[in-house]
C-alpha cells in the first residue's frame, strides 16, 4: 500500500502546480480589461482614433492570454473530485455555492459580453461596446470573487454548523462567508491584478520605445498602465495590512511562520531581510536567524496596529501564552491540549455514528452536543504530536520577503515611470530605464505568485484551518497515478505557457508595426 | 413584436457568425481552446480524474459513510509522518 504522505505530498505538489500556472493568467485578465475598458473610455471622450488603436491593440493581447487561460482552474475542481474527496464531502455545501455562482457568472458574463467586445466593432453602438467592455472587467472581477471568498473560507472556516449524520458541514449564514479575511483576499488579490497589468504595459510599451515603434503610442500606454498600476499597488498594499490583521486575529501561527518568529515579545520587530535558522525548532534553544536586519516595533504595527502590542511567536501559540491589550499574560488553549480535544471530538462522532445504529435518540443528542463543544479543534486529532501542525517556516518567510521587497520595487518603478514618461524625450532617451522596465516584467509574476505561496504554504497542514489536515483531506488513491498526473499537467501547462508567449509576442512585433496613431486597427 | 424579436435574434447571430468568420489571430486561439478542453474534458478528467465519491457510491448516505470511515476509522490518518 502507497505511503499516505507519498499521495499528499504529491497530491499538494500537483495542486500547487496547477494553482500556479492557473494565476499566471488570471492577474492578467483582471487588470488587463481594466486598462483595456480605461483605454476606450477615452476614445469615447475623445472621439480619437489614437485611443481606438491602442484599445484595440491592448484588447488583442487581452483577448490572447483569456483564450489560453481560460478553464485551467477547472482542472483544480477536478482534483478536489479525485486527490481530495474527503474534503470536498466535508466541505461540499459551503463549496459548493460560490463555485456554483462562479461558473454561471463566468459562462453568461464571458460568453456574452466578451462576444460584444471583439466582434462588436461597428455593429453596436459605440456606447454598447463600451458598456461590453467594462462588463468583461466587471464579469472577471465577480468571477474571481466567488473563488476567493471559498478560499477564504478555508483559511477562515465560519457561517457553517458540522452535521455528523452528512458528515459534512452545512452552511447555516451566507454572509459570514464574506469575512475580514476574504474581503482582504478578495481586494488584495484583484488589486495586485492591476498592478501587475501596469508592469505588463509598461514593459511592453518600453520595448516599442526600444525599437522606436510608434512612441507617442507607448508613452499614452504607459501613462495608462502606470496610473492604473501605481493605484492597484497602493490598493494591494492597503488591503495587505488589512489582511495582516486578520491573520493576525484568525491564523496567528501563520503569521508567526511569515516572520519566523518562535518567541513574541511587545513592541516586537519585523525582520526586513535575514536567514532562518534551518535547526531552529519550536522546543530548542537555537537562534531563530543566522542573520537578521530588524526594523523595531514593525511586527507589532503590522499586526496589531499598535507599536507596543505583544505578538505571539511559533512556541507561545504552541504552549497557548498569550498577552492581551492591557499587558496581562493570558492563557490560550496549547496546541497539546488541542490534540487531546480534537481527538475527543473524533471520540464523539464514533459514539454518536454508533448511537445512530442503534436508534437511541438519547446518546445521539448526547453525542452531538459532545462533538459540537470540541468540534473547533476536530482536525487536531489527526496529530500526535504538535510539530505536525507547524507550518513549513522558511518558505513562508522567504515567499512573504519576495512579496514585500518586490512590492516595493514595484512602487518605485510606477513613480520613476510615470514621472518619466511626463517628461519631454526623458523615457526615450535613457534606454537603461526602457531595459529595466523590460525585464522588471516577470518579477511582478514572482511577485503574485510569492504573495500566494505566502498564502496556501503558510496554512499548512490545513486544508479548512483547525479542522481537516492535508492527511485527512486526500482520498485512497494510488500515488503512481498522482505522480503520473503532475508530470502531465506540467508538461500541458508549459505547452500552453509557451503558446501564450510566443503568440503575444508575435502579435506585439506585429501590431506595433503598424501605424498606431491613426485608426487603422481591424 | 415577433418581428422585431426576429431581427433582434438575427442582429445577434450576425453579431457570432461574421465575428468567427473575420477572425485572423482569433482563429489560432481558438484551435487552442477547442484542444485544451478536448484534453482536459475528454483525456484529462475522462481517463484520470473520476469524482470518486459518485465513481464508486450510489447515494449520498453511502458517501457520507464512506467519509465518515475514512474520517475516524482509518489508522492511516492518524498516523505520523516520521521527523525528517
Amino acid at each position: 500500500m502507497d505511503d499516505l504522505m507519498t499521495v499528499v505530498d504529491w497530491s499538494r505538489w500537483q495542486f500547487a502546480l496547477t494553482a500556479i500556472y492557473h494565476w499566471l493568467f488570471v492577474p492578467l485578465t483582471l487588470g488587463l480589461s481594466l486598462i483595456v475598458a480605461v483605454m476606450e473610455s477615452l476614445y469615447l471622450k475623445t472621439k480619437s482614433g489614437k485611443w481606438l488603436a491602442a484599445t484595440k491593440f491592448w484588447m488583442t493581447l487581452f483577448g490572447i492570454n483569456f483564450a489560453i487561460g481560460v478553464a485551467t482552474g477547472l482542472i483544480l475542481e477536478f482534483e478536489f473530485g479525485t486527490n481530495w474527496s474527503n474534503y470536498s464531502w466535508f466541505v461540499g455545501d459551503i463549496f459548493g455555492a460560490p463555485l456554483a455562482i462562479e461558473g454561471l457568472v463566468a459562462f453568461f458574463m464571458e460568453a456574452t459580453f466578451v462576444a460584444v467586445m471583439f466582434f462588436g466593432w461597428g455593429k453596436v453602438s459605440p456606447r454598447f461596446h463600451l458598456a461590453s467592455t467594462w462588463l468583461t472587467w466587471l464579469g472577471a472581477s465577480i468571477s474571481a470573487l466567488w473563488i476567493l471568498v471559498a478560499n477564504a473560507w478555508m483559511q477562515y472556516p465560519v457561517g457553517m454548523q458540522f452535521d455528523p449524520a452528512q458528515m459534512r458541514n452545512v452552511m447555516d449564514n451566507f454572509w459570514a462567508l464574506f469575512s475580514g479575511i476574504a474581503v482582504n483576499k478578495y481586494m488584495h488579490a484583484v488589486f495586485s491584478g492591476w498592478a501587475l497589468s501596469g508592469v505588463f504595459v509598461i514593459g511592453v510599451s518600453c520595448w516599442l520605445l526600444m525599437k522606436k515603434r510608434n512612441q507617442p503610442f507607448a508613452l499614452r500606454s504607459i501613462k495608462v498602465g502606470g496610473w492604473i498600476g501605481l493605484v492597484g499597488l497602493l490598493l494591494t498594499m492597503w488591503t495587505g495590512d488589512g489582511s495582516a490583521v486578520e491573520v493576525t486575529k484568525h491564523q496567528p501561527m501563520k503569521l508567526a511562520a511569515m516572520e519566523g518568529l518562535y518567541h513574541g515579545s511587545t513592541s516586537q520587530s519585523i525582520v526586513a531581510a535575514g536567514i532562518v535558522n534551518p535547526h531552529k525548532t519550536w522546543d530548542n534553544d537555537e537562534d531563530e536567524y543566522l542573520f537578521d536586519i530588524a526594523i523595531p516595533y514593525g511586527l507589532s504595527i503590522l499586526a496589531k496596529h499598535d507599536p507596543s502590542a505583544f505578538v505571539p511567536g511559533i512556541a507561545d501559540i504552541v504552549n497557548g501564552v498569550d498577552i492581551n491589550e492591557n499587558g496581562d499574560t493570558v492563557n490560550t488553549v496549547s496546541y497539546q491540549e488541542r490534540i487531546r480535544l480534537g481527538k475527543l471530538s473524533h471520540e464523539a462522532l464514533r459514539a454518536y455514528d454508533i448511537a445512530r445504529a442503534s436508534h437511541d435518540e438519547d446518546a445521539m443528542a448526547k453525542a452531538a452536543d459532545d462533538l459540537k463543544a470540541y468540534y473547533p479543534y476536530f482536525g487536531y486529532g489527526y496529530f500526535d504530536s504538535v510539530d505536525e501542525a507547524i507550518p513549513p517556516v522558511a518558505v513562508t518567510f522567504y515567499a512573504f520577503r519576495v512579496m514585500v521587497i518586490l512590492g516595493s520595487y514595484f512602487l518605485l518603478f510606477f513613480i520613476v515611470a510615470l514621472f518619466a514618461a511626463y517628461r519631454k524625450d526623458w523615457l526615450q532617451r535613457h534606454k537603461w530605464l526602457q531595459w529595466i522596465a523590460i525585464v522588471s516584467v516577470p518579477f511582478m509574476w514572482l511577485c503574485s505568485e510569492a504573495g500566494w505561496m505566502v498564502a496556501e504554504v503558510g496554512r499548512q497542514p490545513w486544508t479548512v484551518q483547525d479542522l481537516l489536515p492535508t492527511k485527512a483531506a486526500i482520498s485512497e488513491i494510488s500515488s503512481a497515478s498522482v505522480i503520473t498526473t503532475f508530470w502531465m499537467f506540467a508538461v500541458i501547462f508549459t505547452v500552453l505557457l509557451v503558446a501564450e508567449v510566443s503568440i503575444m509576442l508575435k502579435q506585439i512585433n506585429k501590431n506595433s508595426q503598424k501605424n498606431l496613431e491613426i485608426d487603422n486597427a481591424h | 413584436m415577433s418581428a422585431s424579436i426576429s431581427s433582434y435574434a438575427r442582429k445577434i447571430w450576425l453579431l457570432y457568425y461574421d465575428g468567427f468568420r473575420e477572425m485572423t489571430i482569433g482563429k489560432t486561439l481558438w484551435v487552442i481552446i477547442l484542444v485544451k478542453l478536448f484534453i482536459f474534458f475528454i483525456v484529462i478528467k475522462f481517463l484520470f480524474f473520476p469524482d470518486i465519491l459518485s465513481r464508486d457510491y450510489d447515494n449520498d448516505n453511502e458517501r457520507a459513510d464512506h467519509v465518515r470511515h475514512e474520517l475516524i476509522d482509518n489508522p492511516r490518518r492518524f498516523h505520523s509522518p516520521e521527523k525528517q
